[in-house]
């Protein structure tokens, strides 16, 4: 199956070579990291936690977002996503590969990671989300190569996968809880410490990770032969608009608590994202940015009309997507540490190498997705070529 | 499942083996895997007392601030976001949020006071840490192990008093004169104050209650005639964030007489 890696045009090739030069900025940026420490960041003693930690958080919802195809077809038997469950799963794969590397990329000492592993201390909530991430990878790898691999010989997966797909049902719930209770449990981050960082983390979640897979199944449409169909994309619209206002009330319902009861620990850091503590104001204009673009994705989503209709339904996703990325992945773990135990204002800020670093993190990712994205099209193309009406 | 007399034999021969190796293991070992050095000063809970009224002139914080980074080669970097500190001073209405309100004096919402790690009772940090590389000893001592910190700072966002550093640049070269008694640290691991618990070892005084003329008292919570028991018993103190449930050690005793205004502190 991996010789139909090197079958492509040139657009294939130029697409991964550009991702293979961005990671490897990312990599380079990263050994001087590595060398010279996580000073080259804009984190520090007081923002201990910025955009790797953000980005990580976000990818883990991107990741468990395939359980949004496996649940309508495995056990509900959905047979329209029987074609593009695979790709829901290469998705995950590719987003927990982004959220090892950045949990790496965010270590002052990578080399011990092992650490975790053999010193295990139940106590953390970081151990089980290392041993959570670990499994949820296993598990998807295993049922996308496996189901892949007998497809393109004309048959159903075997029966031995069924319980490992199965599994991977609560285990994506468990991913994205987790990663919410690494936060959720810590005295005195009044933004972190609320009962529904959970639920928030799954609906938004659901959302962002099936609109991502929105805009890739049109991109597959442009360059393969391979139709995911109509009814795919309107079924996952409606699962991303369910999802996205659930995303919003969530998000009031954390304000009315915050502002009703008055309590100041509860409301600074929110006006702090969204107003700015005095001259403090850096996430101000990034996080109104986020609302406004949740509020589009969902003006969008919810008639039928525009949902169904490809450019709108682009645009919608594009606007969730870029929200969710700036509230989750960077706004939510940033306010967390503003203002600082002592009250006091440290803004934060990712600085260039940073960036780098992040981006080349992307790159790895969306390489694997795209590899992995080039070897199940041929899987369909080959199905096409035997059955040209199966699509 | 039925065993004949050579599968038989190989099994018993296999238990006993695990068996006694186990026994001899347990028969050789002390009795426990700790002891404590000849000469150490012990306590079955150590606890620390800030009499803020011994603090009256800006030199007696910065004297201890000075004594104790010295002792432990703590690097002084300017730079805000990547400072290492063990003990510093911040206002009171910032050291206790909770605790102030608009109408406590000027003075004393404006005066410094000295923080450092809580050593708590219920440790967040302790909790959160994935390898055990900060742990609480039995005598209430939250200890650091530089060698098993990953550098995660899970630590660091677990603690609610701020206490906690990471070395986000190299240190070395920002430490002054290197005190040999006391490792440096390198690049990627969290530090915080340790209560001296390398000095108590070898039968010294916590460095900053040393040099802090009885400002800084220090001794055993369960022993009810140590000077900290007494001064608990005598004064109104207080400690920082009550409300979270982390339990601190460090107690302060806030001054008598605030209402003098700017002459009792001069800063």
């Amino acid at each position: 199956m991996l010789a139909k890696l090197l079958h492509g045009g040139p657009r294939y090739w130029a697409w991964v070579t550009l991702l293979a030069l961005l990671a490897l900025a990312g990599v380079a940026t990263y050994v001087h990291q590595f060398q010279v420490g996580l000073g080259i960041t804009g984190m520090g003693r007081d923002v201990s936690w910025g955009l790797y930690i953000g980005q990580f958080t976000f990818l883990v919802g991107v990741a468990a977002s395939a359980v949004m195809l496996v649940i309508p077809f495995y056990l509900h038997d959905y047979q329209t996503f029987g074609k593009v469950v695979v790709f829901g799963e290469i998705l995950a794969v590719a987003a927990v590969t982004m959220c090892i590397l950045f949990i790496m990329a965010d270590m002052g000492m990578p080399q011990r990671v092992l650490y975790v592993v053999l010193h295990p201390r139940p106590n953390s909530i970081l151990f089980w989300d290392a041993t959570v991430l670990t499994g949820y990878f296993l598990l998807n790898f295993v049922i996308s190569t496996v189901s892949l691999y007998y497809q393109a010989r004309g048959d159903h997966h075997p029966r031995w996968l069924n319980p490992l797909i199965y599994l991977s049902i609560p285990w994506a719930i468990s991913i994205h809880t987790v990663t919410a209770f690494l936060y959720a449990g810590l005295p005195g981050r009044d933004y972190w410490l609320t009962a529904i960082l959970a639920p928030r983390f799954l609906a938004s979640a659901f959302a962002a990770g099936p609109a991502f897979l929105i805009l890739c199944l049109f991109i597959v449409r442009r360059v393969s032969r391979f139709d995911p169909g109509e009814r795919t994309l309107q079924t996952l619209a409606k699962i991303i608009a369910y999802a996205m206002v659930t995303n919003l009330f969530f998000l009031v319902l954390e304000v009315f608590t915050a502002f009703y009861s008055q309590i100041p620990g509860h409301m600074t850091p929110f006006v702090y994202l969204f107003m700015g503590l005095g001259e403090d104001t850096l996430l101000v204009p990034f996080m109104r940015l986020s609302v406004i673009l949740g509020v589009v994705s969902v003006v969008l989503l919810v008639p039928s009309r525009s949902r169904n209709h490809p450019v709108t339904l682009v645009i919608a996703c594009v606007c969730l997507f870029l929200s969710l990325m700036l509230e989750k992945g960077f706004g939510l773990i940033v306010a967390g540490f503003v203002p600082n135990p002592l009250e006091r204002v440290v803004e934060y800020w990712p600085t260039p190498p940073e960036l780098t670093i992040a981006a080349g993190v992307w790159a790895i990712g969306l390489l694997v997705l795209t590899l992995g994205f080039k070897i199940a099209l041929a899987v369909r193309e080959q199905e096409l070529a035997v059955r040209p009406q199966a699509a | 499942m039925s065993l004949d007399r050579r599968g038989f034999l190989k099994l018993a021969g296999f238990i006993g083996l695990v068996a006694g190796t186990a026994c001899a293991r347990r028969l050789a070992g002390p009795g426990s895997r700790y002891t404590t050095a000849d000469g150490a000063l012990e306590a079955k809970r150590w606890a620390m007392v800030i009499d803020m009224r011994r603090f009256t002139t800006a030199g007696d914080t910065q004297r201890v601030i000075d004594a104790c980074h010295k002792a432990h080669n703590v690097p002084r970097i300017d730079d805000v976001r990547h400072e290492v500190k063990w003990i510093w001073t911040d206002t009171f209405d910032h050291v206790f949020p909770d605790q102030t309100h608009a109408h406590l004096p000027k003075a004393l919402q404006e005066r410094p006071f000295l923080l450092l790690c809580n050593q708590c009772d219920n440790p967040p940090c302790t909790r959160v840490c994935p390898t055990d590389a900060t742990y609480r000893l039995a005598d209430g001592i939250v200890a650091q192990d530089y060698h098993r910190c990953i550098g995660c700072r899970f630590c660091m966002a677990g603690c609610p008093y701020g206490a906690r550093s990471f070395n986000w640049v190299n240190p070395r070269p920002y430490v002054g004169e290197v005190n040999p008694e006391f490792p440096t640290r390198s690049i990627g691991v969290v530090e915080k104050c340790n209560f001296c618990v390398d000095r108590l070892e070898r039968g010294e005084v916590v460095r900053c209650a040393e040099v802090s003329a009885g400002g800084i008292v220090v001794g055993d919570l369960n022993d009810p005639e140590s000077e900290v028991s007494r001064l608990l018993e005598r004064h109104y103190t207080l400690t920082r964030k009550p409300q979270l449930g982390a339990r601190p050690n460090v107690f302060y005793i806030v001054d008598d007489n605030v209402t003098g205004g700017e002459e009792e502190y001069v800063g």
